[in-house]
């Protein structure tokens, strides 16, 4: 196995809101590996964004704060770095693509120079000639047409898509060896999208980039990643290697998520099949599983008892009470029952 | 017809006298009841189509008529009033569509309340309705945008054009931030209002499968014009036009096994500027089957087969 580079363990984050406090992350351990990537998946707010904004040191306080955890980066503890010593790593070390392209750029100053400012700070190299050559660079490598005159332009005058693209080409500015993507493609159209992808593999190549892939789109999973982490209510439900999650998936989380992609056969019109019910309260998490309420399969113990990661492959877990090997029910027999639905799962029995 | 769009232009004036033609002559028309479904290139003028039909930028030239009523060329703040009842966009950027000073509460209700739809004393309970049919809990009526994951304000962006309960809400990228499961979910409820309450909805979205699967036509859109149109089924499997061809070789599939034997169309040659265009097939410059009659002359508009039109030499 590659080196670790960025190593995250038992990561909590909570909210103070006015109704109550949200425990948004509960618990989230996972490691990051030169050269490799690992893809993040899971219900929507379920805790993705704010897992790495907390790496990243990025969690407002208030009304957030970080109440337990570590994080490694090349052995040494980043968390709770001041605020300036943050700033070293940020862009340098770790860049990071957010997930809303507006929030993150500034209005009121040109893309070109937004662009420009970044490399200065992090490089050193002047605002002058050679930092807009740069930029112009920087731009042409995510395809923005254009990019001489559009340097000029305004982050309103872009797109939604080539204000995504922005972003990406001011976090891989400096060449950072971890890259964090928090849906670096939603506002791409699937041929820039897989230029972009195509760049990002370069990067990893050419500098053993380690990427951190966040996003809601499978067939971007199946592309990129080679481990994925899946996540639920604050927490990671399923870890393995992505061959055994797309086609050896074993918790009912993963299973259900799978089930509601619309097939890709031709002329399937069934009706979509989103998972039952909503995810659990986080002002009030579950003291036993996470997935109990929506979950076919849940059994009396799920109620009140949080199962603990069971190994199901090889590198490859998942914290559900059906590994257990006393586990009277077996996810294998409702496989067996829905063959349409789980025809990809070539469940170990 | 519900709405009826004709030589459609918006241009953006980026210098004095020069200017970016983000929608540039476009025609297409949506029946009543109806999900049209648009794709395209990132920066192609989509989500300036969408903008342009509800009124946020004038039109420099052309016409969009809803039910035969011609719309204003520019809007005034009555005609916001007047025609937002009936015709609602979600935004592509849900933060920015979001006021951060508003509650969730405040900002569902918000259209309703404007247009006399709903009592006083049945806000909380209209609005708990519409964030439940999102997949949002009712507690989270009195949040701030600024609270929530990018997926739930998608979602807020949502159930706030679907409060109105609008005849024909373009919606820009809907459901992009949502997990599968949600983005199932809320495809069925569109597909439920459009049984219901009679909805038409013009869909733009990047996900070609879904695009596939909810709308009943698919519009291409190359560079501020249409490329092709046709029902969504011929269009995504018997694709005519080589830029959606390239785009359906482009979808990636959740497959891991496919996904690393797949063989890559990367689109060589330049994007053409869409300040100073020249003449002939606009998308000529990185066209794997570009013929020498494209370079000069510009491909017309032909129907092929009955509904499914193409602007290309090759038809
Ligand atoms: N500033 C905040 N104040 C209060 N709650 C917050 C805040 N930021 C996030 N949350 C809550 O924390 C949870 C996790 O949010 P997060 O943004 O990490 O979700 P996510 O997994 O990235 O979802 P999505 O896929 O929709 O982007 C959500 O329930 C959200 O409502
Ligand atoms: N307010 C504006 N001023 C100047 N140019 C603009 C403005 N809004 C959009 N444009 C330009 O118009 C073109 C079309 O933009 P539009 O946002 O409609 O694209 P899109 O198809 O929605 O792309 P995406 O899929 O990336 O969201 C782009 O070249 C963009 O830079
Ligand atoms: S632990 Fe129980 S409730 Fe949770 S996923 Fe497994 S079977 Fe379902
Ligand atoms: S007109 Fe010519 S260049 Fe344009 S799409 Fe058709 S074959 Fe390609
Ligand atoms: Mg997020
Ligand atoms: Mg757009």
């Amino acid at each position: 196995m590659a080196e670790v580079v960025l190593e995250v363990q038992d990561l909590k984050v909570e909210f103070d809101t006015y109704g109550g406090v949200i425990k948004a992350v509960r618990g989230v351990s996972f490691n990051a590996y030169k050269g490799t990537t690992l893809a993040i998946v899971g219900e929507s707010g379920c805790g993705k964004s704010v897992s790495v904004q907390a790496v990243m040191g990025l969690i407002p306080v208030p009304p957030g704060r970080v109440t337990s955890g570590i994080v490694k980066l090349r052995g040494n503890n980043i968390l709770g770095l001041s605020h300036s010593e943050m700033n070293k790593v940020r862009g340098k070390e770790i860049g990071m693509i957010f997930q809303d392209p507006m929030t993150s750029l500034n209005p009121t100053m040109t893309v070109g120079k937004q662009i420009t400012e970044t490399l200065s700070v992090h490089e050193g190299i002047g605002r002058g000639r050679e930092a807009k050559k740069r930029a112009i660079d920087l731009l042409e490598k995510v395809h923005i047409p254009e990019a001489a005159n559009r340097v000029r332009h305004y982050p309103f005058q872009f797109s939604g898509g080539m204000r995504q693209r922005v972003m990406i080409a001011m976090a891989i500015a400096c060449k950072p060896s971890i890259l964090i993507a928090d849906e670096p493609t939603t506002a791409l159209d699937v041929t820039i999208q897989a230029q972009i992808l195509h760049l990002l593999k370069d990067l990893q190549r050419e500098n053993e980039m380690s990427l951190i892939l966040i996003t809601h789109d499978l067939g971007v999973v199946a592309q990129m990643a080679s481990e994925v982490n899946v996540m639920y209510a604050g927490r990671i439900i399923e870890f393995g290697p992505v061959d055994d999650i797309y086609y050896r998936s074993q918790h009912p989380y993963t299973i259900g998520l799978r089930a509601a992609m619309p097939s890709s056969e031709e002329g399937a019109k069934r009706k979509l099949q989103p998972i039952e019910g909503s995810p659990p309260d986080l002002f009030h998490p579950p003291i036993g599983c996470g997935y109990f309420d929506r979950c076919p399969y849940a059994m009396k113990i799920c109620e009140s008892n949080e199962p603990e990661p069971f190994l199901v492959g090889k590198n490859h877990y998942s914290r559900c009470w059906l590994h257990h090997q006393r586990s009277q029910t077996k996810l294998t027999d409702f496989i067996k029952q829905d063959t349409k639905i789980y025809k990809n799962n070539e469940i170990m029995s | 017809m519900i709405l009826e769009i004709k030589n459609l232009k918006k241009y953006f004036e980026i210098k004095k006298g020069e200017f970016l033609h983000a929608v540039d002559d476009v025609n297409l028309s949506i029946q009543e009841n109806e999900i049209v479904g648009l794709v395209g290139e990132s920066g192609c003028g989509k989500s300036t189509l969408g903008r342009t039909v509800v009124g946020l930028y004038d039109k420099t030239a052309g016409s969009v008529s809803y039910r035969n009523q011609v719309l204003p060329k520019s809007y005034s703040s009555s005609d916001f009033w007047k025609y937002s009842r009936e015709i609602q966009m979600i935004f592509q950027d849900p933060y920015s569509a979001l006021n951060p000073r508003m509650t969730v509460k405040e900002i569902v209700a918000e259209g309703p309340l404007i247009h006399s739809l709903w009592k006083k004393n049945a806000i909380n309970d209209k609005v708990a309705y519409w964030l439940n049919r999102v997949g949002l809990p009712r507690d989270h009526m009195s949040r701030y945008p600024h609270e929530f994951s990018g997926g739930q304000r998608q979602r807020i962006g949502i159930a706030r054009a679907l409060a109105l309960e609008p005849k024909l809400i373009i919606c820009d990228e809907p459901i992009s931030a949502l997990d599968v499961s949600v983005q199932a979910q809320i495809i069925n409820l569109m597909g439920e209002l459009k049984e219901s309450f009679g909805l038409t909805l013009l869909f733009i979205a990047h996900d070609l499968s879904m695009v596939r699967y909810v709308s009943d036509r698919m519009a291409v859109m190359y560079l501020g014009a249409l490329v092709e149109l046709g029902p969504s089924y011929e269009v995504y499997y018997s694709s005519l036009h080589p830029y959606t061809q390239s785009l359906i070789a482009s979808n990636p599939e959740p497959d891991p096994e496919k996904e690393r034997h797949r063989k890559f169309i990367i689109l060589k040659g330049e994007i053409p500027s869409p300040v100073n265009l020249k003449p002939g097939c606009r998308f000529a410059g990185r066209c794997p089957k570009v013929m020498d009659i494209c370079r000069g002359t510009n491909p017309v508009w032909k129907e092929i087969k009955p509904s499914h039109f193409v602007s290309c030499h090759l038809h």
